[in-house]
């Protein structure tokens, strides 16, 4: 199988689409569309096809880019990456679905960038080269922060900006941290080397190894995103058109989650032991913090923007309980945030197309016209305040569970973001839905079938692995992360 | 029938048990729009009949030789374990027992009935078939709930119900107080539901274990009466009960629950959903009995609440919101039972509860239909004599609430009340308040009844009683059931006997006039109101001042209406504080602390902009500044290097 060409066909489908926008209007939705059909038909085959087994990780290219720095050209995939890029590809398809009518304008550019930014996150997903890694981390920022900046809503530039330079910034750090890794190879082997499995032998000393770790925690931190320094998220989540928010929540949060786990847990497991009782006690600040903020907001993106940061509080939460029930915990929430939170920002693009409005003051009693869509917008907030039946009651009961094997007291409080999103989670659907139907809203209309096939597909989804989590889970029973991360443990003991 | 299959029947029977009324849900979800009232009806019954006539079968197949049936359905995650190295399997699986036998019974029983009340009650429903899905699905959830071999599918029946429960106070949407009602009963419940999750991470930590029969057996084994675990698990999971049963302190969401459709009422908020928390309770008896000291406080929470809330139902005006206190009142003497140990007449009291607990409330509800839509007790009287049906069907019920001899009432919580005295974990004390309890239940039963259907007719509109066969039918089984279910007493007695340990009880230093009080109490109760709420049930309208038929306002009136002032602590204790920090907080103090920077760079940014004038003589006298500071610094430096 070839990632490569799963990157190439996604660029080019993008180019396409690009170019016959000017030949022929309107195509180049169905050429994006076709693409990732394509794209994703051809990866879940050659996964079929292939005898690797994933439960480790499978270099599948490895060859030399910029030979004087010994810089190379190297692919690698096990189960943690191949979920997470299939959960890529589908949202990839949700994304041009829900951008189907709410893009008239550059319409090639605009699928050109959403195509680019998708193949530069399966890029972050599969490198094992850490300058190739950073090369995609830089890659796949540049075409979303077009996609904001060109397609957004009225403070665009603003969230454009904020974006980059908080991910630029952290970015750096992650650079530092990159060709230090570099030079110590250099030291210790007598050459340069930025292979990851080279990395793995390295002997690090712990004086070291806690900054380089810093250096890739921030930027991963940054990228969850965890509080401090969070705040890029909301403006950029508000001001993004609707594929972009949900590219945004569904997808590029989980480079974050990723590379902590990749990366930091693996490269430095140590420094992360000693670190963890800092980075928990940020994951259950994210959960309390993010659930009160959201319950704040007015703007209904907003609302769903500081969710995601609860939720995402969960994954810092479990990662660094070095539990293997939590660990399952985390990669479970990477998928039913991801499906989640990108039907909620859909929710929240099919309202403001038909209302023009993100407000909650300006909405209410939209049960009586679209009884549909309030359906389905119950079923996910249900799921955003973790019912039971949904994936992310699975995902967050593994997660606790297995955190509070290691910190109670944490759990416990963490426990509270349980109200807390059942709170906003009530703002949410009640605000939308409920109440008086004002006069002037009676011409909304209920969903059109392609956005029936968006939700029902999430919502379907979303129920068949909240009743059978084994379908992902049972990937990650024997797997090598969790060895390796209770090998650390117990030599930390 | 081959002997041989009739165990696998039985088992697919019990798998498919939970499951005809998800079906109903869905078609009428879907389709429901273009169903008609028959169809919809129909369906929605149907799949009720189902389930009740699969229990009714798998319940038969109980005996002494089968206590318990298991249907493994699907293995829903595995935990691993990592202490012993051991995976423990969450399953779906679905456990029959005593006790679940019960449950059931009420659950498809109560609630075939209730469906078909609905039925006819929200034919003219514009939402029925919305109605009757979430009604079914309803019924789904809290099956699974009574039914869940482990904790993790429990607490999915259970967070289930809480959602149903949420979608039916708030199905008419348009009423702001009713979709706040909504809210609140979700929000509050899920403050005791996340006692509970933080209890089941204890229990998973400590036994490993999340499956009650293995919960039972390695809790036994692990600790022993009194442990430090077993008292924290056992009040974290008091918390979830105390959240679904609408006990103290976390009851406040009940009674404006009632917001919801009368059927809802009847349903969720007394006979099934609000039990909830005593069926847990009694099926974690085995964590409970450990830990005596959270027994005492179960029965001390049952013995305030039902005080608190027979106290509160004095006070109110709304006919519906005195049957809510009264069912909270009722499910503190069932916490009150399994805190003393006598978890069978619990559970006894839990169903005959629900059979004249839906009575009242559909009853209520038909009256209030003829009364189109009037729930002030102070504006109905006289109704005697308008309604005669419903008014018999509504003192049966009374009858039982009440527990005079021979009622169903009468049995369950004559089981309770004589079980007190002497355990362990109650007392003498805790019997003096279930007396006092059974006294405020005569006697706001005795107002609520003096009230609506006796003295003058102050309601001037004609009546619009319904003429619904389904509506009579319903409501005379249920009347039924209400006045002969104590003899199911001992078919209770035997069936929970191989659920329940037996609790040693010393009844030697009882004193012999304990029942004979018991008994007297709900009298002493009715010819006290009869004397004291004369006025109410006077004829007399010419001798009578008008005002007594206007709701007291006087401050202690007012606090018993609002429910004792709780509503009003919390307000000032958690909404008003989270609320306040929230709209403080709205601009997110670390987004304004990193805009810092962007502020102090373009503040930078204006002041450099601001020297760049284009003025010839600005720049001059810049240089020439520049110049004499620069010279003036060499100077200083050169002078102290020479100094040194």
């Amino acid at each position: 199988m070839s990632i490569t060409l799963l990157m190439c066909g996604l660029l080019f489908g993008g180019a396409l689409a690009w170019f016959l926008e000017g030949v022929k209007a309107q195509s180049a939705r169905w050429v994006s569309l076709l693409t990732v059909l394509v794209i994703g038909g051809y990866f879940a085959i050659a996964l079929n096809a292939t005898a690797y087994d994933f439960s480790t990780l499978q270099l599948l290219v490895r060859v030399a880019w910029i030979s004087s720095f010994h810089i190379e050209y190297a692919l690698a995939l096990d189960y943690l990456s191949i979920v997470l890029i299939l959960l890529t590809l589908f949202l990839a398809l949700i994304c041009v679905l829900v951008s189907w009518q709410e893009i008239n304008d550059k319409v090639g550019f605009y699928y050109f960038n959403l195509l680019t930014s998708i193949a530069g996150i399966i890029g972050v997903f599969t490198a094992v080269d850490m300058f190739l890694f950073f090369f995609f981390w830089e890659v796949m920022l540049l075409p979303i922060t077009a996609l904001i900046a060109i397609w957004g809503h009225e403070n665009r530039h603003f969230a454009a900006i904020k974006f980059f330079i908080f991910t630029q910034l952290s970015s750096l750090l992650m650079l530092v941290a990159i060709i230090s890794m570099s030079f110590i190879h250099y030291q210790q082997v007598g050459q340069l080397s930025f292979f990851y499995q080279d990395w793995l032998t390295l002997d690090l000393p712990l004086s070291i190894s806690q900054y380089l770790m810093l250096g890739f925690f921030i930027a991963f931190a940054v990228k969850l995103p965890s509080v401090p320094v969070h705040s890029w998220l909301p403006d950029a989540h508000t001001q993004a058109p609707t594929a972009g928010s949900v590219l945004l929540a569904g997808v590029l949060l989980k480079t974050g989650a990723y590379g902590l786990i990749r990366f930091v847990l693996q490269l430095f497991p140590q420094a992360s032991v000693n670190f963890a009782p800092v980075a928990a006690t940020l994951g259950v600040v994210s959960i309390l913090y993010g659930a009160k903020m959201a319950f704040a907001q007015q703007d209904l993106k907003r609302l769903v923007a500081y969710s995601s940061i609860s939720h995402m509080g969960f994954v810092m939460l479990a990662l660094f309980s070095f539990n293997a029930i939590a660990y399952q915990g985390a990669v479970l929430t990477l998928v039913a945030h991801g499906l989640s939170s990108a039907a909620l920002f859909a929710l929240a693009g099919m309202i403001y197309s038909r209302i023009h409005s993100r407000d909650l003051n300006h909405m209410g009693g939209f049960w009586l016209n679209t009884p549909r869509m309030g359906g389905f917008a119950l079923a996910f907030s249900a799921a955003a305040f973790g019912l039971p039946g949904l994936a992310n009651f699975v995902a967050e009961f593994l997660s606790l569970v297995g955190a509070y094997q290691r910190y109670p007291i944490l759990t416990i409080l963490a426990a509270f973001g349980l109200i807390g999103s059942a709170i906003y989670g009530m703002v949410l659907f009640q605000g939308v839905f409920h109440g008086k139907c004002q006069v002037k809203q009676q011409a909304v209309n209920d969903l059109s079938s392609r956005e029936l096939l968006v939700f029902s597909s999430l919502l379907a989804l979303l129920i068949f692995i909240g009743f059978y989590p084994n379908s992902i889970l049972g990937f990650f029973q024997s797997d090598s992360i969790i060895i390796a991360i209770n090998n650390t443990v117990g030599v930390s003991k | 029938m081959n002997d041989a299959m009739l165990p696998l029947i039985t088992e697919t029977v019990l798998a498919c048990l939970p499951f005809y009324p998800l079906i109903s849900f869905v078609l009428l979800i879907s389709f429901g729009k273009h169903l008609s009232w028959r169809v919809a009806a129909g369906l929605s019954v149907g799949a009720m009949v189902f389930s009740a006539l699969s229990s009714l079968f798998v319940i038969q197949q109980l005996s002494i030789d089968v206590p318990v049936i298991t249907s493994h359905l699907w293995t829903w995650f595995t935990l691993a374990e990592e202490v012993n190295q051991t995976t423990t399997s969450i399953n779906i699986k679905f456990y029959l027992d005593g006790l679940s036998a019960v449950m059931i019974s009420v659950v498809t029983g109560i609630g075939l009935l209730i469906h078909i009340f609905a039925a006819a009650y929200m034919k003219e429903d514009e939402n029925f078939s919305r109605f009757m899905a979430y009604m079914n699905l309803f019924i789904v959830a809290m099956l699974i709930l009574v039914l869940a071999d482990n904790l993790v599918l429990l607490y999915l029946g259970w967070e289930g119900v809480g959602l149903c429960s949420f979608l039916l106070i708030g199905f008419w949407y348009h009423e702001k107080a009713n979709v706040m009602a909504a809210r609140k009963a979700f929000i509050v419940t899920r403050v005791g539901d996340t006692a509970m999750a933080i209890g089941l991470f204890m229990l998973f930590k400590e036994l490993g274990q999340l499956t009650i029969v293995d919960i039972t057996q390695s809790a036994q084994t692990l600790w022993t009466t009194g442990d430090d675990k077993a008292y924290w698990i056992a009040l974290l999971l008091l918390g979830g009960a105390v959240g679904k049963s609408a006990q103290l302190p976390l009851q406040t969401w009940l009674p404006d629950a009632m917001a919801g459709p009368t059927p809802v009422s009847a349903l969720i908020h007394a006979a099934t959903m609000v039990t909830a928390g005593v069926y847990l309770i009694a099926r974690m008896n085995s964590v409970f009995l450990l830990a005596p000291q959270v027994m005492t406080y179960v029965a001390w929470l049952g013995a305030a609440t039902l005080i608190l809330a027979g106290i509160a139902a004095l006070a109110q005006s709304d006919i519906k919101r005195v049957l809510a206190y009264s069912t909270m009142s009722q499910i503190g003497y069932m916490m009150l039972s399994l805190g003393a140990g006598a978890f069978s007449a619990g559970v006894f009291h839990l169903m005959t509860h629900a059979f004249f607990k839906a009575l009242l409330f559909l009853t209520a509800g038909a009256i209030i239909l003829a009364l189109h839509h009037q729930q002030n007790l102070f504006k109905m009287g006289g109704l005697l004599k308008r309604l005669p049906f419903e008014t018999a069907l509504f003192a049966v019920g009374l009858v039982c609430l009440i527990a005079l001899p021979g009622s169903s009432g009468f049995f369950s919580k004559e089981a309770i009340i004589a079980q007190l005295w002497s355990s362990n974990t109650a007392g003498p004390l805790l019997w003096t308040c279930a007396i006092f309890g059974a006294l405020l239940t005569s006697i706001y039963s005795c107002r609520l009844f003096f009230l609506a259907f006796m003295g003058e007719s102050r309601f001037e509109q004609s009546l619009q009683p319904s003429s619904s066969k389904l509506v009579k039918y319903s409501l005379i089984a249920l009347a039924v059931l209400s006045l002969v279910g104590g003899m199911f007493g001992n078919i209770i007695e035997t069936s929970l006997a191989q659920v329940f340990p037996l609790v040693t009880r010393s009844a030697l230093n009882e004193p012999n006039w304990l029942h004979s009080v018991a008994i007297a109490t709900p009298f002493v109760g009715i010819i006290f109101s009869w004397f004291y709420f004369a006025s109410y049930r006077s004829k007399d309208s010419a001798g009578l001042n008008k005002n007594i038929f206007i709701e007291s306002t006087s401050g202690l009136a007012n606090f018993c209406r609002q429910g004792l002032g709780f509503d009003c602590l919390y307000h000032w204790l958690l909404v008003k504080p989270y609320c306040s920090l929230a709209k403080l907080n709205r601009r997110d103090i670390f987004d304004q602390l990193i805009m810092l920077n962007a502020w102090y760079v373009a503040l930078l940014h204006d002041v450099l902009k601001s020297s760049q004038t284009g003025k010839l003589r600005w720049y001059a006298a810049a240089i020439g500044l520049a110049t004499f500071l620069l010279l003036l610094v060499l100077s200083v430096d050169v002078i102290s290097t020479e100094a040194s």
